[in-house]
């Protein structure tokens, strides 16, 4: 016990501001980090379901348009879109305020990931269940929506949760277009009391705890979906 | 005369160039049981695909109920038309997968032709019933052995009461011990009079259900008759061949 008690008293300063400063770094988390992820993901959703419709529905031109979009998307890099639309964009008039800008990249950026994601798990639904559809008297919106895209989104859920656990993650970029989340709370606190290990650990520490809810709440949504899991059996 | 259903005429159909049927003629009765025959590759999936619109034919007629189509130029409505009043009952099985039993034979009727779903509930068990499968109502198709399966497929095609059930090799994927179950059913339905057109590779389905084969060849029907005559009488050395080759290879099973 003893060297707790010395642990402590050598330590102290650090300590304290760690103990203090914890709802300091969860606030920003709660107010500024899961909005952004939750937004951002919604939308990076929407984008995801429609560019991966229309792949592999053979849409023609917006197909090559999709194509294009994840093309770029995927072959830069996330921080220097951010750049480009937070520092770059004012230049030609487009002035956003950091949230906006985040919330921009982030659901763009994602969408192109899960757009491939969303479109794979589409593929693997097995062409002769949608022929079946047809000779029931189907038709091709009734396909998609009642057999092909429900089966897409068990197979694509936990990729998807993936993606969305990454995200959350990822939302500590924002930081760099001045946007206040929980990373830049930290390096803020850690500036101005020149205490940094301590208080890296901790936000890592939150950040770890987001991700394991958002597994926690995955494992229970894959229960959930697995009525008909072992589809790979089929 | 018995009524006409079905009349196909000079159905082709090519794949990358390949003419994989090279002017198929086809007439269906009601109440017609029709065996299609031939090895391998001969075009008998290419036929039924055809004639379900699940392929393009190149070109061809097609009179269906007293309507004639040609094959290339049909429309997206005429196809849904002719579909309406077909079924068709797939090789392997084909069920939707998250969807139980119940819900496989009463999807169509439901969304597509706006069956009120209490109603269609009640036909859908009156069809699981009848294949033996009441009990598996709430089943999904992977809790589901091949037989039970192909029976559930079954009383999907039924649900909309076809005029015409379009089999591929209904019992082609199984195991031998299911097969028994399946063509028992399919026997059910040609008892009741139901109009079929049945690829298989059973013989004895073929000769004691059918009332009529069909023996195709490279893209061709080759060979057309009454299944009693078929399997008595024919003539032609390469049906002869085929029939021998078919019959050593059930001796191996
Ligand atoms: N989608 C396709 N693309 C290219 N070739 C095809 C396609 N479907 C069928 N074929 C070819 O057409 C020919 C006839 O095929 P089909 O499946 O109709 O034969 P089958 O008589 O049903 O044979 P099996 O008894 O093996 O089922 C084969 O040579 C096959 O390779
Ligand atoms: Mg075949």
């Amino acid at each position: 016990m003893q060297w707790i008690t010395e642990l402590y008293e050598q330590n102290k300063r650090v300590i304290d501001v760690a103990i203090q400063s914890f709802p300091k770094i969860l606030i920003p988390g709660l107010k500024v980090t899961i909005p952004l992820t939750v937004l951002s993901f919604s939308f990076a959703m929407i984008i995801a379901v429609a560019v991966a419709m229309i792949q592999y529905s053979r849409v023609p031109v917006l197909r090559q348009l999709c194509r294009f979009y994840i093309w770029v998307i995927r072959g830069t890099p996330l921080l220097v879109q951010l750049y480009l639309v937070f520092f770059g964009l004012p230049s030609v008039g487009i002035v956003l305020d950091g949230f906006t800008a985040a919330v921009i990249v982030f659901s763009i950026n994602e969408g192109a990931y899960c757009a491939e994601t969303m479109r794979s798990a589409l593929e693997a639904v097995p062409v002769g269940q949608i022929e079946a559809g047809y000779c029931v008297g189907m038709n091709y919106f009734q396909i998609m929506r009642r057999i092909v895209l429900p089966q897409a989104f068990r197979t694509a859920f936990p990729p998807l949760s993936n993606s969305l656990i990454g995200m959350v993650k990822d939302t500590s970029l924002a930081a760099n277009i001045t946007v206040v989340e929980m990373f830049m709370a930290t390096q803020r606190i850690a500036r101005a009391n020149y205490v940094t290990l301590a208080l890296y650990i901790e936000v890592a520490l939150i950040y770890l705890l987001f991700s394991t809810v958002l597994t926690f709440i995955q494992r229970r949504g894959e229960k959930r979906l697995s009525a008909y899991a072992a589809l790979r059996k089929a | 005369m018995a009524d006409l259903i079905l009349n196909a005429q000079g159905i082709k159909k090519s794949f990358g160039g390949v003419e994989v049927l090279r002017g198929v003629d086809l007439s269906v009765y009601r109440g017609d049981v029709v065996a299609v025959l031939g090895s391998s590759g001969s075009g008998k999936t290419t036929l039924l695909r055809c004639l379900n619109f699940l392929e393009r034919a190149d070109s061809g007629t097609l009179s269906f109920d007293g309507e004639s189509f040609e094959l290339a130029g049909i429309s997206k409505k005429q196809i849904a038309a002719i579909r309406a009043k077909t079924a068709f009952v797939f090789q392997n099985y084909n069920l939707f997968a998250n969807k139980t039993a119940l819900k496989n034979v009463t999807e169509g009727l439901i969304v597509a032709r706006k069956t009120p779903k209490k109603e269609a509930e009640e036909r859908g068990m009156e069809l699981l019933s009848r294949v033996g499968l009441a009990d598996k109502r709430d089943q999904y198709p992977h809790e589901l052995s091949g037989g039970q399966q192909q029976r559930v497929a079954i009383a999907r095609a039924l649900a909309a009461d076809p005029d015409i059930i379009y089999f591929d090799e209904p019992t082609s994927a199984l195991d031998p011990e299911l097969i028994g179950e399946v063509l028992s059913v399919i026997r059910s339905l040609a008892e009741e009079g139901r109009t079929m057109l049945v690829v298989t590779h059973e013989m004895s389905f073929a000769e004691n259900v059918s009332n009529r084969v069909v023996f195709m060849e490279d893209g061709r029907i080759l060979e057309e008759a009454p299944s009693s005559v078929f399997f008595r009488e024919v003539k032609s050395e390469r049906i002869r061949s085929f029939l021998n080759m078919i019959k050593k290879e059930e001796e191996k099973k």
